[in-house]
């Protein structure tokens, strides 16, 4: 069920693509825009607040002020807070469908799915205590229900709902203590998303600058076009009969008036359990594949690589358990998401190494490196007219698909398992006719920073470099996607004419 | 060059749809929570009934098993009485419960909270307490006639310092029929 979801998801994705290039598609940043999106809220709510009325008297008479007096600035912060809140809601909503759709919560990343939970319930927190503090006719209508809803909780009792019965019984300390609420859970909001993305190295917390450009500007369009605005004081001795709702914050509310109190906690509550525990529900295949990497002593030497590049921060380094004066490398299995990207990193990871048999400073049980010399050399020895060589992944184009008597092809786990020294090994055989090195673009490597990576070793700018007798020019770096075949067989034909051209 | 164009157009539209969306959700359709020609009623008090039973003489044996220092005569229970709140609109009774005491020796305040939706218009509103489980029959009571116009929230709260009801919202005329204490049916 989930590859027809990720099938339909890669096709969306795929428009995207060719309208704003991998770099900037902002399917492949929904994290880093919901991070945006809050430093808009954040630093627009900071100047409303200078202009802010915190006593309930003042309140709404000064948002009115803020909103009509200084429309060019104000109004438009406003505006801006309220719609950089809602962007942040179907952003991190997308974000949460897109990680579950492609099974980013599987193994060690349970971490990642789980810290995300209860930011949902301090995003509408404190989505829903903005609307409370403007005291207008919707303020109105959440301060009863929400106080009602609050209520139905055992220890409550009757206590909220009776400080909204009339005018004169909503006391200033309350309306203090919300106005407090909203500054305090944004802020716990923040705490939480720093811990969500922590085990990650170089998590993506901003968007690619043209990304961010395009929507502060689309943000501001809007808020010129529809700027937000009050709907009338609030009122007690009146019940908010019909009101302009928001949908992205104020979803539940309706439902409260249709299920009741209780049902509509217990289910929020069934919700987000349900969610809680997804990476257990759906735990995909236990195979070897999922085994962390493993370090060998013997044949590391401390450089530290690996470490610099493990996406998960799995990778330590300690002092070297026998040779005094080095380091090495330590796995926590624990926060190994076993994507092979260190295997690719390891200066000891040369196929041209001639021992019986091939153990590098780091591996992955599933994929060791004397695997995958044997797969190159069956791969190549499985025809003997000359060919073009394709290394590929596995989350990307399905490079299998395209083997034929001239193309030959080794898809790895991710491509960031790939050292470089395998490249200049198959590339300097006289009967191969290129190398093509693909994989996720490098916005959506599935296991982060592959793609990323590769290109940099291939290009001399990470260590390991691609050296190569054979020539640069004999290995290319293309990146496709899972829907992007027709770049890659473009691609493809061109190296095949070319070494027709020099046969 | 046509790619370009054929870029920034697919931009364009992907920021349209995006800011038409949170544009078209916040605020959103409106939601009607109370239909037209209705009112609200709001019962809602908080209030420490009377203890629950007499106080009493302790009895020779009883006052001996004490020590010296804790031998007062008289025991009052700390338990409080229950509330029974009754509320009629013309003369139908539409509420009608009995509110325990807080607390896990019952000796806290009962309260309530009812928001009721009714049709507008003129009603006959009443309402009666019965706070001490001692006396037979309801202590507190008060009959008014209200007129509430759509959307009109009507609250009854109870005063226990002047041991009265209290009414506030809609239109009502001068207190009529309100009447403290004593009042067994
Ligand atoms: C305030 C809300 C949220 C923000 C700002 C946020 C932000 C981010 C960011 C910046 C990343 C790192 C992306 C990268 O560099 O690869 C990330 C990863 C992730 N997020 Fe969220 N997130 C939020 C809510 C959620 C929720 C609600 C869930 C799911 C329940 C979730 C699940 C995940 C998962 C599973 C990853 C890991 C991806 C990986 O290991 O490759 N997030 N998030
Ligand atoms: S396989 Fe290597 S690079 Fe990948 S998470 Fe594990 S230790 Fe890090
Ligand atoms: S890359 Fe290899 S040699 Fe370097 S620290 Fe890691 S395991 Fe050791």
């Amino acid at each position: 069920m989930l590859s027809a979801l990720a099938a339909g998801l890669h096709r969306v994705e795929g428009l995207f693509d060719r309208a704003f290039e991998a770099r900037f598609n902002p399917w492949y940043q929904l994290g880093a825009l919901g991070f945006f999106f809050f430093w808009v809220a954040t630093v627009s709510g900071v100047y409303l607040f200078i202009f802010f009325d915190t006593a309930i008297v003042g309140a709404f008479e000064s948002v009115e002020r803020i909103t009509h007096e200084q429309w060019y600035l104000g109004g438009v912060m406003r505006s801006l807070h309220r719609y950089a809140s809602g962007a942040m809601v179907v952003t991190v909503t997308l974000h949460l469908i897109r990680e579950f759709v492609l099974g980013r919560f599987r193994g060690v990343r349970w971490f990642s799915w789980l810290s995300g939970v209860p930011l949902l319930w301090l995003l509408f927190a404190a989505g829903i205590g903005g609307y409370w503090l403007v005291w207008d006719r919707l303020a109105q209508f959440i301060a009863v229900a929400t106080s009602e809803w609050i209520d139905w909780l055992p220890m409550f009792g009757d206590t909220l709902a009776r400080n909204f019965l009339t005018d004169r019984s909503v006391s200033d300390r309350l309306f203090s203590l919300l106005v407090y609420l909203h500054i305090a859970i944004p802020l716990f909001l923040l705490i939480g998303m720093f811990i969500h993305v922590k085990r990650m190295k170089l998590a993506r917390t901003t968007p690619a600058r043209r990304l961010l450009y395009g929507t502060l500007a689309a943000l501001v369009v809007l808020s010129i076009v529809r700027p937000a605005v009050s709907a009338g004081p609030a009122d007690l001795s009146t019940t908010v009969a019909i009101v302009e709702l928001d949908w992205l914050y104020l979803n539940t509310y309706p439902l409260l008036d249709s299920l009741g109190a209780g049902e509509v906690w217990g289910l929020l509550v069934s919700i987000t359990t349900l969610l809680a525990v997804v990476p257990w529900l759906f735990p995909g295949e236990q195979s070897i594949e999922a085994a962390p990497a493993v370090v060998n002593p013997a044949n590391c030497n401390g450089c530290g690589w690996c470490f610099k590049d493990c996406p998960y921060e799995a990778i330590t380094m300690t002092p070297h358990s026998y040779k005094p004066e080095l380091r090495q490398a330590v796995v926590d299995p624990d926060l190994c998401t076993a994507c092979g990207i260190c295997e690719g990193s390891c200066p000891s990871a040369t196929p041209f190494r001639n021992v019986a048999e091939l153990v590098s400073g780091i591996e992955m049980p599933a994929f060791p490196l004397d695997r995958l010399r044997l797969e190159t050399e069956r791969a190549l020895a499985a025809s003997n007219v000359p060919v073009v060589f394709v290394f590929g992944c596995e989350r990307a184009f399905a490079v299998t698909g395209i083997e034929s008597t001239d193309v030959r092809c080794l898809s790895l786990p991710c491509i960031g398992m790939l050292p470089p020294s395998f490249a200049d090994y198959v590339a300097r055989q006289d009967r191969v006719a290129g190398v093509l090195v693909t994989g996720c673009p490098p916005a959506d490597c599935y296991f982060r920073k592959g793609s990323e990576w590769t290109e940099q070793r291939f290009k001399g700018d990470r260590m390991p470099h691609l050296r190569t007798l054979a020539g640069k020019s004999k290995v290319r770096v293309l990146w496709a996607a899972a829907h992007e075949g027709e770049v890659l067989e473009r691609v493809l034909r061109t190296m095949r004419t070319a070494r027709e051209d020099a046969a | 060059m046509k790619t370009v164009v054929f870029r920034s157009l697919g931009q364009l539209v992907a920021f349209a749809m995006f800011i038409g969306l949170v544009g078209a959700l916040a605020p959103g359709p409106a939601y009607r929570h109370l239909d037209a020609g209705l009112a609200t009623i709001k019962l809602s008090l908080r209030h420490a009934g009377a203890p629950i039973a007499p106080c009493r003489e302790r009895t020779a044996e009883e006052l001996a098993q004490l020590a010296p220092n804790m031998r007062q005569s008289t025991v009052c229970p700390r338990e409080r009485s229950p509330l029974v709140l009754e509320l009629a609109l013309d003369d139908r009774v539409v509420f009608d419960a009995t509110l325990l005491p807080r607390g896990i020796h019952r000796d806290g305040r009962a309260s309530v909270y009812q928001r009721l939706s009714v049709p507008a218009g003129d009603i006959d509103v009443k309402v009666r307490l019965k706070d001490d489980a001692r006396i037979e029959g309801y202590q507190y009571q008060r009959t008014q006639r209200v007129k509430l116009a759509p959307a009109d929230v009507l609250v009854i709260d109870f005063d226990a310092e002047r041991g009265d009801f209290v009414f506030d919202g809609g239109s009502l005329p001068p207190r009529t029929m309100g009447h403290p204490a004593g009042g067994a049916e």
